[in-house]
Parts: C-alpha cells; sequence; structure tokens
C-alpha cells in the first residue's frame, strides 16, 4: 500500500448561514462586509483527511495532508483552519478580490498541482455552496483519468491500494471501489468537522504556506461563461395563517391543492 | 416534419433518396445546433425523470438525439422511441455501462459527442448526471453549466446559486455546451405513438477504472420524492423516529403523497438520507408541499420553495416557513396532523 499524500482543495465562501443579497447593478451578491468562512463540504474533506491518519485506517499510512485554495487574499485563512485542523501545509494560488475562477480553471489548476504534489488522493467538497456547480471533482479525476467517488459517506481502505466509497445517490447509496490515485468528494453525511483548538490554532500559524499565482502553473483565468446578470429569485408571499384543521383544509381546497 | 419524411421514405425501401436526405441533414448538422439527450436507464428500464432533457433538448430548437447505454436497452429505447420530437435514440448494447460508472461513461458520451457533431448535450442534475457530465465535460474542454432552471436561447441558461438565493443568467462561449437541467423546470418528455429509428453508436471500449459493489436503495410504495405532485415533510420537530414514522406516514398515505425531510430530521436520524429536501439534498416542486414542524432555514428552502402549494404546521409563530407559506397552521404538529388525518381520509 502506498503511503497516502491527500490534496484537500479548499474555498472560502459566504458562510452557508448568511442571506446572501444581489447587488445593486444586478453582476453579483454583495460579499463586502459580510461573513465568510470554509465550504461546508471542505470542513468535511479536511477532517476526513485528518481521520484518516489519526485513525490509521490506510495501510500505507499518512505522508502528506496538503490544504489547498485558489482565491482572494483572505483565503489564507481558511487554510490557516484547514491546518489548525491537522493538515500539515497550504498552498495558496492568489487570485485578485473579486474575481472568481470557473470549475474547469480549477479543475487544470488542480490537475498541475497534484502533478506537483506527487499527490495520490484528492479529496474535495461535493459542490460550493456559492455557485453550486457540483464539478470540480469530477472535471479534475476527468483531466488525470483518474477513478472517481462522488458524495461519499463512507470511506475504506483496503490492501493493494484498494479504496472502497459508499455513496450518497437518489433513492439511496452505492458502494464502489477503485485503486489508488484517485479523487473523492464529500457529501454531509461523511463526518462531523472538529472545531480548531485555540494551541491548534496557534501551532498552525507555524506550518509553511506557500504562495503562487496562476501564472505559476501556466494558466489565466479563462471565462467560458460571461454572467448576464444575477436577480433576486421571485419573492413568495406568506399567505397568512389559519385557526384550525378545518381552516387548513379549506384554504387547501380553495387554493386548488387537496 | 424532415424527419417523418424520411421515415416514409425508408419505409419505401427508397434507399438512394434516404442517404442523400441524410446526407443533407448531416451537412447541415455541422453547422446548426443539435443536441444530444442522455437518458438513464436502470434494469433496462427506462427512468422516465430522464426524459426532461428530451424536454430542454425540445426547448433549444434543432434536432434532438436520445442516448441509452447498458446491457439490455432495446426496451428502455423503445420506450424513448415513442416520445415525439426525437429524431432518433443512439444506443451502446454493452454490460459494461449498466452501472453509469464515470470512468468508463464519460469517454463513451465523448466519443458519441464528437462523432454526432453535436452542440448541446444535456442531462438530468441528478446523482448519474452529477456524477458523469463534469468529467464529460471536462474531456470536452467545456465549462458545465448545472442545474439549469431555463433556457433562453442557444447560448443562455439560468441557473439558481447561493441555495437559489439568487438567479444567475449566463452566456456560454463553448463550442459544445454541456447541461445538467433541473427536472422540475423540464416536465419529462411523454412516450406517446412515435417510432423514432434506432440506431447503434460507437461503444468507446474503455476501460472502467473503478468497479460497481453494491447498492442499497430505500423502498417504498409511495411516489418518488422528485417527480411526487404532494409531498409530505417532517423537520426537528418530530423529535424521533418513531414519532416520525407514527406522524408522517399516515399523513402521506391519506394524501397519496411522497414523504421529504428536513436536513435536522435527516441527520437526527429520523429520516433515511434519500428523503432530504434541500440545497444538498433534493429540489422538488410538488404542487402541494407541507412542511411539518420544520423552521423553513435557507438550505431547506432551496428546495421547495418551487412548489405550487405550500403548507406549514408550526408550533413557533415566528418560524421563518409561514413567510412563504400559503397557508399556515400554528399548533403542536402531534395533535393537528392525526386530526388532519382522519379529516382527509374521511372526505
Amino acid at each position: 500500500m502506498s503511503a497516502l499524500r491527500i490534496l484537500v482543495p479548499v474555498k472560502r465562501v459566504i458562510d452557508y448561514a448568511v442571506k446572501p443579497r444581489v447587488n445593486k447593478a444586478q453582476t453579483g451578491v454583495e460579499t463586502a462586509g459580510v461573513k465568510h468562512s470554509m465550504n461546508p463540504f471542505d470542513d468535511l474533506s479536511v477532517e476526513e483527511s485528518v481521520r484518516i491518519r489519526e485513525k490509521k485506517h490506510a495501510p500505507g499510512g499518512v505522508e502528506d495532508i496538503c490544504a489547498f485554495s485558489a482565491g482572494p487574499p483572505k483565503a489564507q485563512e481558511i487554510l490557516r483552519t484547514a491546518m489548525a485542523m491537522g493538515a500539515d501545509r497550504g498552498i495558496h494560488v492568489e487570485i485578485k478580490e473579486g474575481e472568481e475562477l470557473e470549475p474547469l480553471t480549477v479543475a487544470k489548476l488542480l490537475k498541475k498541482s497534484v502533478e506537483e504534489q506527487k499527490s495520490n488522493l484528492v479529496i474535495l467538497g461535493k459542490q460550493s455552496i456559492d455557485d453550486d456547480a457540483g464539478q470540480t471533482g469530477q472535471m479534475l479525476a476527468g483531466l488525470l483519468n483518474w477513478p472517481q467517488a462522488t458524495q461519499a459517506s463512507k470511506i475504506e481502505f483496503g490492501p493493494d491500494d484498494a479504496v472502497t466509497v459508499t455513496k450518497e445517490i437518489d433513492g439511496g447509496v452505492e458502494t464502489v471501489r477503485a485503486k489508488l490515485p484517485m479523487v473523492i468528494t464529500t457529501d454531509l453525511r461523511l463526518n462531523t468537522p472538529r472545531y480548531a483548538t485555540l494551541p491548534n490554532i496557534m501551532k498552525a500559524k507555524k506550518k509553511k504556506l506557500d504562495k503562487k499565482t496562476l501564472e505559476d502553473y501556466g494558466l489565466t483565468n479563462e471565462k467560458r461563461l460571461k454572467v448576464l446578470k444575477v436577480t433576486e429569485p421571485p419573492q413568495r408571499q406568506g399567505g397568512g395563517k389559519v385557526e384550525d384543521v378545518d381552516g387548513l383544509i379549506g384554504k387547501l381546497k380553495e387554493l386548488g391543492a387537496l | 416534419m424532415l424527419f417523418l419524411t424520411r421515415q416514409l421514405l425508408s419505409k419505401r425501401g427508397d434507399a438512394v433518396f434516404g442517404r442523400a436526405l441524410r446526407q443533407a441533414s448531416k451537412y447541415s448538422r455541422s453547422n446548426a445546433l443539435s443536441t444530444l439527450a442522455i437518458l438513464e436507464q436502470r434494469d433496462g428500464q427506462l427512468v422516465q425523470g430522464s426524459l426532461s432533457a428530451v424536454t430542454a433538448g425540445i426547448k433549444l430548437g434543432g434536432p434532438v438525439h436520445g442516448f441509452l447505454a447498458g446491457s439490455s436497452v432495446s426496451t428502455a429505447a423503445e420506450q424513448a422511441a415513442k416520445v415525439n420530437g426525437v429524431e432518433k435514440i443512439i444506443t451502446v448494447e454493452n454490460g459494461a455501462y449498466d452501472k453509469g460508472l464515470p470512468e468508463n461513461y464519460a469517454p463513451l458520451l465523448v466519443e458519441n459527442i464528437k462523432k454526432g457533431g453535436y452542440t448541446h448535450v444535456i442531462a438530468g442534475h441528478t446523482a448519474f448526471g452529477k456524477s458523469v457530465l463534469p468529467r464529460v465535460a471536462a474531456l470536452l474542454d467545456s465549462q458545465q453549466i448545472s442545474d439549469v432552471t431555463a433556457i433562453e436561447d442557444e447560448k443562455t441558461f439560468v441557473r439558481p446559486i447561493y441555495a437559489g438565493n439568487a438567479i444567475a443568467t449566463v452566456e456560454s462561449t463553448d463550442a459544445i455546451k454541456v447541461l445538467t437541467i433541473r427536472g422540475t423546470a423540464f416536465p419529462a418528455a411523454i412516450p406517446e405513438q412515435a417510432s423514432t429509428p434506432i440506431e447503434s453508436g460507437v461503444d468507446a471500449k474503455s476501460e472502467a477504472t473503478s468497479e460497481w459493489v453494491s447498492e442499497d436503495l430505500a423502498k417504498s410504495d409511495r411516489p418518488d420524492l422528485s417527480t411526487a405532485s404532494k409531498v409530505v415533510s417532517g423537520g426537528r420537530g418530530l423529535k424521533s423516529k418513531e414519532e416520525f414514522d407514527k406522524v408522517m406516514l399516515p399523513l402521506a398515505d391519506a394524501l397519496g403523497a411522497a414523504v421529504g425531510a428536513s436536513r435536522a430530521a435527516v441527520d437526527s436520524g429520523y429520516a433515511d438520507n434519500s428523503l432530504q429536501v434541500g440545497q444538498t439534498g433534493k429540489v422538488v416542486a410538488p404542487q402541494l408541499y407541507m412542511a411539518v414542524g420544520i423552521s423553513g432555514a435557507i438550505q431547506h428552502l432551496a428546495g421547495m420553495k418551487d412548489s405550487k402549494v405550500i403548507a406549514a404546521i408550526n408550533k413557533d409563530p415566528d418560524a421563518p416557513i409561514f413567510q412563504i407559506a400559503d397557508v399556515g397552521l400554528v399548533g403542536d404538529l402531534f395533535e393537528k396532523v392525526p386530526e388532519l388525518t382522519e379529516k382527509i381520509k374521511s372526505s
């Protein structure tokens, strides 16, 4: 069994509890002064990587856990969080504030990074909660021609580099097996991420964080999709309350729902 | 009209003229829009919901071809062939594609997309579509557009972002546009009387580097959550799995509804994960959505706020769900829901 060299891509997004507001120019959502944090699915990826090491899940052991983020200067904060959770080091590819990379570009960037870091396992979130695209992991696996297992709720390691993954699918679960190297994306049921403790946050400040640019990887921020506009969804108006069950049934009949 | 003529011609056995027509349409296709709609099959049966891809394809204009692969796809292909508006169904008969493993299914699609010279590739935003299509897009060097809810023209698409709290309109500059579509926004095409020709596609024969081991599907006689016309959904307020089953299942049966759940209910083990409605679960848009003991968090609303009528039963009069519910009842669900169930049954 090969020792694992895990790459964990993480993304800085608007905190999941914040209700996003579309900006006046209708070009995107307001991000200035809004609380940001690590994409919740990426939290699960970091946690899983650290658990694989701590619980000695992989027969070959874990040689390296490298957190990776492409984002504005502040993305370093979430890389520090990942390191405080147990990642060994971080790589930050700096993108100008306000710029976004499309999943295809991120996948190309990750491919180069995987080759550079000699990673043999990439664990990504199944989607980022801002763009909701759910593409990067699968695109990366396609570009690398590696096997993939998406929406993982359980990851098990066996002999001969075998990895067995239980995936959430429509209507239930499905189990697939593949050999390293591979790409896995996380679903919410995989684990419960830990909170970084203060001593670990302090320690994380001393861990190595490499700063890079897209140009270092021979890439540019090429956009295939032009955002024409971003609008508020149509607002639903609450129809008010009824007194009792009969009122409820009456109203539903009136609305043609019963 | 063109394909009807062609069918008549080939029936008459006028091979020469038939071929000329085919060539003419092939020529025009190389410049013009044409769509490959990826259909899903399970155990040789067509997944009806996957016909949403056909609906979306027809909306684009231009010819639409359906695609199916697996060991015994003839039955599924014949079902799909009944759908009006599809020019042909392309099948690849090979057991290697039965489970839709992305490692060999993606290259298979890429081969067939290149051979057919398609400008648009569409699949449902289902577990299958979500797993395979981005891989296809990457192999085609195309930036996929996920979970499309509206098609404005051949290059302009609308999709929700931020859990449906914003709606983005994007224009694609890619030569081949790869889309996954939201099923509730494009009702599945209904098989009718058409008899679309079925042709064999190319078998890319690339090796699957992953292996399907097993599956465990939640069995239920109730309607399927994603396509049901009525959904009753329970949340944290149900307090336990026993109470969830005791309160929600009779209500679902009285209404003939599918059962859904909030993430809180799933996380607490009251309901199976496959029943989760929301940003990270299923997106539904039934005629009636009844939320029981659900507060109405952003991530839950993302999965149900396009329902026609929303009803809510909650003991907290300030629960956010009441802001969007067409009809709300403040009260203890353990009293109100059994009463409601009885009254629906007796009416």
